[in-house]
């Protein structure tokens, strides 16, 4: 269906980037055939480099004519499949395009290419009294991967998520045009907004090679709050209860002792607490110290008031460190407890989250398998792993697809959508296709015929 | 088993400005906040007492407001504490500091060990601890990583010393100063902070001490001299000494007379 790459092909590649940034053969390296997860693996049959939108749009518009696949690639920390080539064919890396081009402290926008970091973006911002708010706990991943991702993060919960914060787009089309998309508006009502289509399209409707994101001024004043409870029903029951306060906390993460267990294991530190089955981690900032410090007394108290054991501030540099680098870890934390794991990364109603876990749990329970979880109590999104631990190839195979099949029908029962952040990839294009049916799966289908008629940019992913 | 932790108010961040002209750290409108490093010598406390039972006590030389941190000493679980305040011992050194402290000590009580943190992040000398050991006639030492056991009239500890790391065992009572990072210090309890009362928190000045000169506090009983205070430049240069110990010792020595630095 695709054609293979040739020889003149190749030539043309380094044409486009230098022969340092082609790779092709055993130059290749085996962890370019995966993401973070690894589940799904296929090498690509050339890795090429850029740095530079033109190279892009030279580099598609070749592919376009040659009907080659061409898959995008960041840092590689997906965790279904995205960044995968599925097909073979080109892989295209962006990690050297990491330049931070401009800061607008007149429209607090900062413009970047896509293989900036988020933590250097994030730095960068500080340095200049900033907060780029999206916080996903991928801290390596790159803001072209959070774009295409539309990732969320923990500060979600009072500032929203990457989509949010993206006021423009270049970029490259399948065909090798450069479009831009967006402006550097606040508002916009003109026409249907492209850009935010393209954002969470995980690379296959265009390329980014250029993004404008908004700022906002560095909120002075922050503290956590580590709040224990006796069971995992009473701290998830506690979070609907702070939203009725009104007052809006940056981030809720919940998180069990087990999970902080692991990620002790893992980090070689300890945690601050663990003498209690749940938790809640709260975090409130703001410009005025008095107010922060109101709103995190209203929050301290109510917790006492329904249950909490305690509540333990976290209130400097090296307290939140030992408690946020704990919950930054928890993926790796429970990837390294068990030889292999796949995830689930639901979006509930938050008055649902309890009866999800409460399900997890029973799940784990029925099917004698091991489901960890953390994630954003404040938003909805769940992070659940099933762990194969000792289980043969076939009871994994089996288990998995019936914890899936539980889960994700679960999901949705409770109103829920089958991801919160870490997207739909290869790897759940069937849960995503039996939860929406036909008629948004052709929708999706005609965006990206419209966008990529030959289905030659990341082919096999989201909806085709 | 009573232990007494010394602890320190210092600027909550790094980023402290400092008086051109006075060469004093301005410390209006910064936050503050306990020296981390004495986080890790209230933890070994507390869990020293979790241990072997006793209580822990917390002291602190400072202007008044410095009984912020003995309250959150409370909160992390300590009994009561003391701020040591007194205009006359103000631009102390770290002799009239250990001095100051000493006195004060003598005053709140007899106990079995004293703790204190490897540093402080505002002075950095890690000098006072000796210091208050010596004014004291206490056997002390630094460095420590863990006290491993209390044998009734004694303690053993593991520290580090240079390239060695020595268990030994210390008569009580006695004074010991704890690296950093050596645990993870409990985080301070809202719930305990509600009913802090201010009778836990103790004040003594130069009036309540045994010595009363004047002399011997503050400025004027200060060994050294501070010409100026400045925020180091920050460098990111490296240049790495390669070889055992003492090769790297003259290497090193050799590289700062080269620069005219020694």
């Amino acid at each position: 269906m695709y054609n293979k790459i040739t020889p003149e092909d190749i030539s043309k590649l380094i044409g486009f980037v230098g022969e340092e940034n082609v790779l092709v053969g055993d130059a290749i390296n085996p962890d370019y055939a995966h993401d973070e997860l690894g589940t799904i693996s296929k090498m690509p049959d050339v890795v090429v480099r850029v740095t530079e939108t033109e190279q892009v749009s030279g580099i598609m518009a070749m592919a376009w004519e040659r009907e080659i696949p061409v898959t995008v690639r960041g840092s590689g920390t997906g965790l279904v499949g995205a960044a995968v080539p599925v097909h073979g064919g080109i892989l295209m890396e962006t990690t050297k395009m990491n330049k931070i081009l401009e800061l607008d402290s007149d429209n607090m926008t900062v413009t970047v290419q896509p293989g900036v970091l988020l933590m250097e973006l994030a730095a960068f911002a500080e340095e200049n009294d900033f907060l780029y708010p999206p916080d996903p706990g991928e801290k390596s991943a790159t803001i072209g991967g959070n774009i295409s991702t539309n990732a969320g993060g923990m500060r979600a919960v009072k500032y929203g998520v990457t989509r949010d914060y993206v006021r423009a787009l270049t970029v490259v089309m399948p065909n090798g045009e450069v479009v831009k998309l967006g402006a550097k508006v606040a508002k916009n009502s003109s026409g249907y907004s492209l850009k935010d289509l393209v954002i969470g399209s995980e690379g296959t409707l265009c390329i980014i090679t250029e993004a404008v994101l908004a700022l906002v001024p560095f909120p002075k004043f922050s503290v956590s709050l580590l709040v224990p409870f006796q069971d995992m029903k009473s701290a998830i029951e506690a979070v609907p209860k702070i939203f009725r306060s009104k007052v809006t906390p940056t981030a809720i993460e919940y998180m069990s002792r087990d999970t902080i267990l692991f990620s002790e294991d893992y980090l070689g530190k300890k945690f601050p607490d663990k003498r209690n089955e749940a938790y809640i981690l709260l975090t409130f900032d703001g410009s005025d110290q008095a107010q922060v410090d109101v709103d995190m007394k209203l929050v301290a108290d109510l917790c006492l008031e329904i249950g909490a054991v305690d509540v333990y501030i976290v209130d400097t540099e090296e307290r939140k460190k030992s408690v946020w680098s704990a919950r930054g870890a928890f993926l790796e934390a429970i990837k390294a407890s068990t030889i292999e794991m796949d995830e689930c990364d639901v979006v509930v109603p938050v008055n649902r989250i309890d009866e999800f876990i409460r399900f997890t749990h029973a799940l784990g329970k029925e099917t004698g398998v091991r489901i960890p979880s953390f994630g954003h109590a404040g938003d909805g999104n769940l992070h659940v792993y099933i762990c194969r631990d000792q289980l043969s190839d076939e009871e994994w195979e089996a288990v998995l697809k019936d914890c899936f099949d539980k889960m994700y029908h679960k999901a949705e029962e409770l109103g829920g959508l089958v991801s919160g952040e870490h997207g739909i990839g290869y790897a759940k294009k069937d849960y995503l296709k039996n939860q929406f049916g036909d008629v948004p799966m052709q929708l999706m289908g005609g965006i990206k015929k419209v966008f990529d008629e030959k289905n030659i940019l990341n082919p096999g992913k989201v909806c085709i | 088993m009573r232990i007494l932790v010394c602890v320190k108010q210092v600027p909550g961040s790094s980023n402290v400005q400092v008086d051109p002209v006075t060469g004093v750290l301005k410390r209006d409108g910064v936050q503050s906040k306990m020296n981390p490093y004495d986080l890790y010598a209230l933890e070994t406390a507390l869990c020293l007492t979790e241990r072997f039972g006793g209580s822990v006590e917390v002291i602190t030389m400072g202007p008044p407001q410095a009984k912020a941190i003995i309250r959150e000493a409370i909160c992390m679980g300590v009994k009561q504490g003391t701020v040591l305040s007194d205009r006359r011992f103000a631009g102390a050194d770290v002799l009239a500091t250990a001095y100051t402290l000493s006195q004060g000590i003598r005053k709140t009580g007899e106990y079995d060990l004293i703790i204190c943190g490897k540093q402080t992040t505002d002075g950095d000398t890690a000098q006072v601890g000796a210091e208050i050991a010596e004014f004291l006639n206490l056997p002390n030492v630094a460095g420590v990583l863990s006290v491993q056991e209390v044998l009734g009239e004694s303690i053993v500890v593991t520290a580090s010393q240079d390239d060695k790391v020595v268990t030994m065992s210390l008569k009580l009572p006695c004074l010991i100063s704890v690296d950093g990072d050596i645990n993870t210090p409990r985080l301070p309890s809202y719930k305990v902070g509600k009913s802090v009362t201010d009778d836990l928190i103790h004040f003594l000045s130069l009036d309540d001490f045994e010595d009363q000169n004047v002399h011997n506090y503050g400025l004027s009983g200060s060994a050294t001299q501070v010409e100026r205070i400045f925020s180091p430049e920050k460098n990111t240069e490296k240049h790495e000494i390669e070889g055992t110990s003492l090769q790297q010792a003259d290497k090193l020595y050799a590289l700062l007379h080269s620069k005219k630095l020694v």
